[in-house]
């Protein structure tokens, strides 16, 4: 491997001279703003203002979430569900998903969608795979499989 | 239980996931390239800067506000039911680099998208792939109105290792993008069995 420090000098020598006045970018710089106000918290009352969920690690963004097949009997009455952990159970027993694509299909922030997805893991009405730990790079073979795969598209 | 594709039934296939990052400067066609080989949806993540600043972000521009909000571009590939990849467009700004971190873990390996009429805005990504090991290519994005330049003379602009894959590509291409991507897959391929034979040489 190459620890060989180039890159830094690379990012000495060049560090910040990218992105400056009249480049492109400065005309998309709005698809990625700031909200100071009201539109950051809205989505955080659908979790009572928590942002993360006790008692469990960050889910990762492609960790998959699947409903349970058996609905627990005693069904908690504590927990009101809202219509987005409802949401949330209904797309993953259509089809198991992962959490990047329930906060794109539902529209809301990422963190949002690990509060609520924690909520259900708790209730049992939905488990969460892990997957493939960081730092362990997949099996040969699925990573052939993905060769194939792509050359079939 | 009623499921509405019958054949579904086993619905419970759990899909093998996989990630691949797609980084680089400014309008170098990250979107596009996404969008080429599937279909995009934006993801947004909203972060609290004294969590997620890092000392190297450069927060000045943002000093007193609590939260932003980021948007990536995010693409799903299905390959069989059972697997299925997923590619993350890194936002370019320097000061959501905080992003790339939960996005560079347990990634397979990224594209590193280069426009040879500004190469020094894909250093950075370089640099942040390079440090830690993830497996990346150089998709050298063939702008029409750029001039071409060999494979070999980008990685002595870059200066980047032997091995690692210079690929000319077309990012509004399907099979442009799917050979960046097989050759994203290949060069993971052979880092894994490089970690995985521990030969010392
Ligand atoms: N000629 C040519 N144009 C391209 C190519 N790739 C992208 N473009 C164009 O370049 C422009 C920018 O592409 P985007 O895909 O939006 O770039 P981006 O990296 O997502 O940009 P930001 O998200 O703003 O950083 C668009 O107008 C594309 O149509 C290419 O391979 N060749
Ligand atoms: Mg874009």
């Amino acid at each position: 491997m190459s620890h060989d420090g180039r890159g830094t000098q690379r990012t000495n020598a060049l560090w910040g001279t990218s992105g400056t006045a009249g480049t492109p970018g400065t005309q998309e710089t709005h698809r990625w703003f700031d909200d100071e106000a009201g539109p950051v918290v809205r989505p955080y009352a659908m979790t009572r203002g928590r942002t993360t969920s006790p008692g469990q690690h960050r889910l990762d963004l492609i960790a998959v979430v699947i409903a349970e097949t058996q609905v627990p009997g005693d069904h908690d009455a504590d927990r009101t569900l809202s219509p987005e952990h409802v949401d949330i159970v209904e797309l993953c027993r259509d089809t198991p998903q992962s959490v990047a694509e329930l906060a794109a299909e539902l529209d809301l922030p990422i963190g949002v969608v690990r509060v609520l997805i924690g909520d259900l893991v708790d209730d049992e009405l939905v488990h969460v795979t892990r997957p493939v730990p960081p730092a362990e790079l997949p099996d040969e073979s699925i990573l052939r499989d993905v060769i194939s795969g792509l050359r079939a598209l | 239980m009623i499921f509405r594709r019958s054949e579904r039934a086993k619905a419970s296939v759990e899909p093998v996931t996989l990630k691949i990052l797609v980084a680089g400067g400014f309008g170098v066609g990250k979107t596009t390239l996404v969008g080429a080989v599937s279909e995009i949806k934006p993801l947004r993540t909203e972060e609290t800067l004294s969590e997620a600043g890092r000392p190297v972000d450069d927060t000045s521009g943002v000093a007193g506000k609590h939260t932003t909000t980021v948007a990536m571009d995010f693409g799903r590939i299905t390959l069989r039911e059972d697997l299925v990849l997923y590619l993350f467009g890194t936002p370019g700004q320097d000061r959501f680099w905080f992003l790339w971190d939960e996005l560079a873990t347990g990634a397979l390996g990224a594209v590193v998208l280069a426009d040879t009429r500004r190469l020094e805005d894909c250093f950075a990504a370089v640099d942040y792939f390079e440090r830690r090991d993830i497996p990346f290519v150089i998709g050298v994005n063939c702008f029409d109105d750029a001039s071409r330049y060999p494979a070999e003379a980008v990685r002595q602009a870059l200066d980047i290792d032997e091995g690692v894959p210079v690929v000319l590509c077309d990012a509004r291409d399907r099979e442009s993008v799917k050979e960046v991507l097989i050759s994203v897959v290949e060069h993971a391929m052979a880092a894994a069995a490089a970690v995985r034979e521990p030969a010392t040489t």
